[in-house]
């Protein structure tokens, strides 16, 4: 049995994005907040603090959970994935994006960019658990994220089309998306939004 | 937006938790997925003194089909239940619940037993654990004892729950033969707290309808064989019944038209 005082000072160890880290909090200390502040990984985003918005969604032992509603102490010993590991397993030197991230820069599937760490850890559990969702899973899926910029059909695109492609399933073609500019904006429409 | 300070304790086995349980009093809390109790205690809504995690018990973290009933321990998540192979054919108003209960990311750390502990009128698995005539079984330092849903839920956030005593597990009925269930829902967007739930469970000789959201505690009412107008009065009666009162959400008229319009149509689904 584990017992700590509301006044410790608790060092945690847990193993994030594959690497064996540690700091310190108290018992009443969020995961959240321990990721970011104790641990320096800023790219899991803290929003509503009440577990309505997702945007702090991290994998717990590669399940997909918010780390507002966790405590730091409770992830004691456990691996923790967050947006920062996303793209690992790459040679040296190398720092290209993991298939899921490039399709949601090919699909503009964000904008400010606030809530997009969460629904990648979200969408990273999920596919591998349900490899071929329809486009209804993939919302009731995605419903757990609060998405203020894009209205959430680019985000389903791109998670449909991840999922396409890692089944080895032609992906319709995006010509215009691939351009420059504004995903679904044309060349001549994107020229004349520049000069304008 | 932080907790208050409190001591956290993380017991290995039941008994330790509800020995723990007897020794902090009033004053202590269980948390198992912390979905519900991690916001109130964010939001300082409560500020327990003592916290005991029983997140990691291996001896609460099981989810078996025995004896008739599909029994689930306190610390398995609504996730493992959920991704079940084979719910959809031990108890089908279950796996037709689940989407419903608020997200993916919320069950796959939220447990069945925190659920139904924490007894919000308007929450899924207390509905259809009512609905199916369940157990929930308490345990204390001085044993265990066995309550019926009917009895269990009390008022809003009331269960007969002692202080010292932990809901070890939940046992929803498997579906029988003949049995036909049926869940519907209305909420303000998919996987927000319902506005009004029902569910419905056919059998040759009777209904039973299952209400939530609508009254303090999730409501049952059986009924007998009855003819199609005849069901349609009972279900309007019982709509009275439930108290339906005003608020941000809904006003009452709307949630008495609901239970009319939910409960009539997840009659139908069921016996179609």
């Amino acid at each position: 049995m584990k017992t700590y005082q509301k006044n410790d000072v608790v060092r945690i160890a847990l193993v994030l994005n594959g690497q064996r880290r540690s700091g310190t909090c108290e018992p009443r200390t969020l995961l959240s907040d321990f990721l970011r502040h104790e641990l320096g990984a800023t790219g899991t985003h803290v929003g509503c603090e009440h577990g309505v918005c997702g945007a702090c969604t991290v994998t717990i032992d590669g399940v997909a959970s918010r780390t507002c509603l966790s405590l730091a102490v409770q992830a004691e010993g456990r691996s923790i994935e967050t947006v920062e590991g996303l793209n690992r397993g790459q040679e040296p030197g190398q720092n290209r994006l993991s298939d899921l991230q490039e399709a949601f820069r090919r699909n503009h599937a964000l904008q400010c960019g606030f809530c997009t760490a969460g629904i990648l850890m979200s969408c990273a559990d999920y596919l591998v658990r349900k490899p071929d969702p329809s486009e209804q899973e993939v919302r009731e899926m995605l419903s757990g994220h609060l998405c203020r910029c894009t209205g959430y059909t680019n985000i389903v695109k791109a998670v449909l089309e991840t999922a396409a492609a890692r089944l080895g399933r032609p992906v319709a073609a995006t010509p215009e998306a691939d351009k420059p500019g504004h995903a679904g904006v044309g060349a001549a429409e994107q020229a004349r939004l520049v000069n304008a | 937006m932080k907790p208050q300070a409190f001591d956290y304790a993380r017991p290995d086995s039941a008994a330790e938790a509800v020995a723990l349980l007897a020794d902090a009093g009033e004053d202590a809390r269980i948390l198992a997925g912390g979905q519900s109790l991690m916001a109130v205690l964010n939001l300082r809504l409560a500020q327990p003194s003592v916290l005991i995690d029983i997140s990691r018990v291996p001896d609460l973290d099981y989810v078996r089909s025995e004896a008739g009933v599909l029994a689930i321990g306190a610390a398995a998540t609504q996730g493992s239940v959920e991704w079940r192979p084979g719910l959809a054919t031990e108890v089908p108003l279950l796996a037709q619940a689940f989407p419903h209960i608020s997200h993916f990311q919320i069950r796959n750390r939220g447990t069945v037993c925190g659920s139904v502990a924490h007894a919000d009128p308007s929450a899924e698995l207390p509905l259809c654990l009512l609905a199916l005539g369940g157990q929930v079984v308490l345990r204390s330092r001085s044993g265990r004892r066995s309550v019926a849903a009917d009895d269990f839920f009390q008022g809003m956030l009331m269960t007969a729950r002692r202080p010292d005593e932990l809901v070890e597990e939940v046992r929803y009925p498997l579906a029988e033969s003949g049995m036909r269930y049926a869940f519907e829902e209305f909420a303000g967007r998919h996987g927000d707290f319902a506005i009004c739930a029902v569910a419905a469970v056919v059998r040759p000789d009777g209904i039973r309808l299952a209400v939530g959201g609508v009254s303090d505690r999730p409501r049952l009412k059986s009924w007998g064989c009855l003819s199609r107008a005849d069901l349609d009065a009972a279900i309007n009666d019982f709509a009275w019944e439930l108290g339906a009162k005003d608020d941000h959400h809904a006003s009452a008229k709307f949630r008495r038209q609901l239970v009319r319009h939910l409960g009539r149509t997840a009659i139908d689904r069921a016996m179609s």
